[in-house]
């Protein structure tokens, strides 16, 4: 290994839902530049449970930063300082001997702390059960080829379909909204010939429950955008505005 | 134990039709007194999940992650086989299914095999109407691209990421059935038993993770689509959740757990890099289709790829099958990269192996833009891993353990040997024999849960007739009561050791004696490493907290507890098997250039085992294959 690093964390440690919460600071000596973050919280948690203390709880599952578990502010960042990077693709190389690093939860209304680190995200899911679908039952589709999609908006419309789903979106906003979330998949739905049908439904109603849910609404601060990690573009927002007004105004 | 396979008779092209036919059919009004419940929400998972609900059928579907999106088919990079034939290169859907059962090394039933091909082409249809964004062509057609094992580009995708295109439109054609009140979700929860009433599968019992509810789940049929085990081997590509439990729950039930030790290694993977590692992370079999496998032709050769001239570089797939070349089965291709390791000739320093895929041909051919349009998520990905530019110097790549081709076994209607009890996608052992062809996954999960369970469910459904039965029947009762004292053991023990340090251990001794190379004397040393290593286990180990909250420590004693006993399943299965094929390779059976060397006339079955008790070795019963379509032949790549 290059090099050895100790690095300080000061973590978010809360027992439950509605008990109180602190930051715990804990030193990890021999840190490789290799380690990837949740490796360097695995080594920690390690040490936790041999020495008989309480470990960390965290998300975490794919650590290929694909599934959108793994969800903590790292140094004031969701997902840490390396731009279109999750926290599990994040490597210790990224910092440097001797630093402090605070790990916090995501902080929204909606998305309640469960434990520690761990958030409830549920009203993600129920945003899409609202709408972000096309309605078509298993068999008797056309042809896959039956109509034809011009590459540039099949990649324009997978750019939106990328989204993981995280919610770091949510917890960089100072109003903790969920346009970029919602936007991503009205424009992903918007853009593909099979999302016409239910367009303005769709929208109408994944909006009314993202509002239900608790998030906060736009002001264009656009840090949204800056901390996803699949680099979902703001034009999802415009997208989403455009798509609620021409429902609104037109009824489809 | 009963292992009729139940394969239609008639020709093979036109069994599916003629079963579908001859099965009855559950009336739309009563399908609805019917309650189903479905572990997993991957691909499998989820689309049967909304396509029974869709039929009109009661769903609850169970995943042990925060969300049914997150299953881990979401992580499935290079994409999804097709016979569309839309290249006009040949495909057909005949082709498909010999490319299979020959990848497979003979080893996989051909009815379904058949089946699978033939349902292929509606998948394509049915994600595309879902509005699944697949790579297009200018024209605005589909694009395809090759993969392993095959002559014909039938391989759709989506980028790198192709498998989370695919689980969205499934995770949204099932949110679609959860807001309209047809399935009920629950998520962070885990099935730890299967609960069987008159021999007849009639429910599970679960722990909700959040609050550490136990609580029982009684239905009309239980189908499980928890994935694989590659996880026993602690290091893998799956994720880190991805475990046995459910499948290995239902074994110990009386399901029997077929072709254990075929497991696929493969070949592209970012090699180890130090002793904290928690995972693998794959790259992408596609990147075979541009890059060129390559080591030094001298042994311990310290120089940087770039100063080693063409002349001294040994590109050992091309040279050796000149054929299939970079694109040879994964099996094949691991196994190489191992051969030329061992050989002294790996690249990633002393004691470390790897090999290059080396991207300069490609990016030479169509520039950093061309190449970065095909593979840019997987060259980010592998700089932010290893720190190296793959642009500018060749990949390291070393094989790792990916997927899992055994199962629980289960007969042409994706019944196991319980009544009731269904299992689909990776969790069952079905269609891939002994080795999956690249892209076969994600066609295979959603071949079961789109196309082939919401039709076979209807028929145990209509002719099973058992009744109701409630969660106060004391079977319900005795399982939780089980469940119960399993959580307060493993919180008891008062050891001093990590779930984790165990399941090291294990995968250490796995990947060691029943990994990429086995041996008669290597699996016996196994079987008696793993029960002393189980009884330190349930000595040793420390689970922090208590069963009343979340308690990912907990959940992991668990999952662990049930690998520590399921790794030696695996191991009396490659023992037994006394010849090599596809991902099994058996040391003592090789040609004399190092080829599988298979033994169909003694081993043309798969195993099924049948739990007799832990430590207990496991007892072993056949199906036999027949090829009548396929003739039985030594795989050929060269």
């Amino acid at each position: 290994m290059a090099k050895s690093m100790k690095i300080t964390v000061r973590v978010w440690r809360q027992t439950g839902p509605d008990a109180p919460g602190h930051l715990e600071e804990h030193l990890v000596p021999n840190v490789g530049p290799d380690m990837s973050f949740l490796e360097m919280l695995d080594v920690l948690n390690e040490h936790l449970i041999e020495t008989g203390k309480t470990p960390i709880a965290f998300d975490h599952d794919c650590r290929e930063g694909i599934c959108g578990a793994c969800s903590m502010v790292i140094n004031g960042s969701p997902h840490g300082p390396r731009k279109a990077t999750t926290t599990c693709q994040l490597h210790m190389r990224s910092f440097d001997d001797g630093d402090v690093i605070t790990i916090e939860p995501w902080r929204a209304k909606a998305f309640p702390i469960v434990k520690d680190l761990v958030v409830d995200r549920s009203s993600f899911d129920r945003i899409i059960s609202s709408g972000g679908y096309v309605s078509v039952n298993t068999g008797g589709a056309p042809d896959a080829n039956a109509i034809p999609i011009g590459k540039a908006d099949a990649d324009e419309a997978f750019d939106y379909a990328a989204c993981i789903g995280c919610g770091a979106c949510v917890a960089a906003c100072p109003n903790a909204s969920a346009m970029l979330f919602v936007g991503a998949k009205v424009a992903h739905l918007a853009k593909m010939p099979q999302g016409q049908v239910e367009r303005g439904k769709r929208v109408l109603n994944m909006i009314q429950t993202m509002d239900n849910e608790g998030f906060g609404s736009c002001t264009n601060h656009g840090e949204c955008s800056a901390s996803c990690p699949k680099e979902i573009n703001l034009d999802a927002i415009a997208t989403l505005n455009r798509e609620f007004m021409r429902a609104s105004l037109f009824g489809k | 134990m009963d292992l009729n396979a139940r394969i239609p008779s008639g020709p093979i092209a036109k069994k599916w039709e003629k079963h579908r036919f001859d099965m009855k059919l559950v009336n739309p009004a009563n399908k609805r007194k019917f309650d189903v419940i479905v572990v997993g929400s991957g691909l499998a998972g989820a689309s049967a999940s909304a396509t029974m609900a869709e039929l009109g059928y009661n769903v609850r579907c169970f995943c042990y992650q925060d969300s049914p999106r997150r299953a881990h088919s979401i992580a499935a990079q290079g994409g999804i086989n097709a016979a569309k034939n839309y290249q006009n290169d040949g495909d057909s859907v005949y082709r498909l299914f010999y490319d299979t059962v020959k990848g497979g090394d003979f080893r996989s039933r051909e009815a379904n095999v058949y089946r699978l091909s033939q349902v292929s082409v509606n998948i394509i249809d049915q994600c595309v109407a879902q509005g699944v964004p697949f790579a297009r062509e200018y024209g605005g057609m589909l694009a395809n691209r090759s993969f392993g094992g095959a002559q014909v580009s039938r391989t759709f995708y989506a980028r790198g990421q192709t498998g989370q295109q695919l689980l969205l439109g499934a995770y949204q054609a099932l949110s679609r059935q959860i807001g309209l009140k047809n399935v009920q979700m629950f998520p962070r929860h885990e099935m730890l038993d299967l609960v069987l009433v008159d021999g007849h599968a009639r429910g599970i019992v679960t722990r909700n993770l959040i609050t550490g509810e136990v609580r029982s789940w009684a239905a009309d049929a239980v189908v499980l689509a928890s994935g694989g085990y590659g996880n026993v081997f602690y290091l893998s590509t799956n994720a880190k959740g991805c475990n046995v439990t459910a499948t290995y729950r239902a074994y110990r039930r009386g399901a029997g757990f077929a072709n254990p030790c075929f497991t696929q290694i493969h070949p592209t993977c970012i090699p180890v890099s130090g002793h904290y590692q928690s995972k693998l992370t794959l790259m992408s079999e596609s990147l075979r289709n541009d890059g060129r496998v390559w080591v030094p032709k001298k042994k311990g050769d310290a120089r940087a790829p770039k100063d080693i001239p063409e002349a001294e570089r040994d590109y050992y797939l091309e040279r050796k099958y000149p054929s299939f070349g970079n694109l040879v089965p994964r099996d094949v291709a691991s196994r190489n990269a191992k051969l030329v390791c061992d050989e002294g000739r790996g690249v990633n320093g002393p004691g470390s192996n790897a090999v290059y895929l080396d991207f300069a041909d490609a990016i030479k051919r169509l520039g950093d833009k061309g190449v970065s349009d095909r593979y840019g998520n997987l060259f980010d990905m592998y700089e932010r891993i290893s720190g190296d530019n793959p642009y500018r110097t060749p990949m390291k790549i070393y094989p790792a353990v990916h997927y899992t081709m055994g199962g629980l076994w289960v007969d042409y209607n994706l019944m196991s040997n319980i009544p009731g009890l269904h299992v689909i996608g990776e969790a069952n052992f079905s269609d891939h024999g002994a080795n999956r062809l690249g892209a076969s996954a994600l066609m295979q999960g959603l071949a079961d849960g789109y196309f082939i369970l919401p039709y076979t469910i209807g028929n145990y459904l209509a002719t099973a007739n058992k009744g109701k039965v409630t969660t106060d029947h004391p079977a319900f009762k005795a399982a939780e009561q089980g469940v119960h004292a399993r959580t307060t053991k493993l919180l008891s023990l008062e050891g001093k050791r990590s779930v984790d340090s165990f399941h090291r251990e294990l995968g250490l001794i796995m990947w060691n004696h029943c990994g990429m190379a086995r041996t008669r004397e290597g699996l016996q040393k196994a079987l008696g490493l793993i029960p002393e290593l189980r009884d330190r286990f349930w000595r040793e180990v420390r689970v922090p907290g208590s069963g009343e909250e979340l308690n990912p420590w907990l959940e992991k004693a668990g999952r662990v507890a049930d690998f520590l006993e399921f790794g030696e399943v695996m191991c009396h299965d490659a023992l037994t098997r006394e010849e090599s094929c596809g991902g099994h390779f058996r040391e003592e059976y090789q040609t004399a250039n190092g080829e599988a060397l298979r033994d169909d006339e003694n081993y043309c079955w798969g195993s099924v085992w049948e739990f007799q008790g832990v430590g207990k070795t496991p007892k072993l019963h056949k199906e036999p294959f027949s090829f009548e379509y396929v003739k039985l032949a030594t795989r050929n790549y060269k």
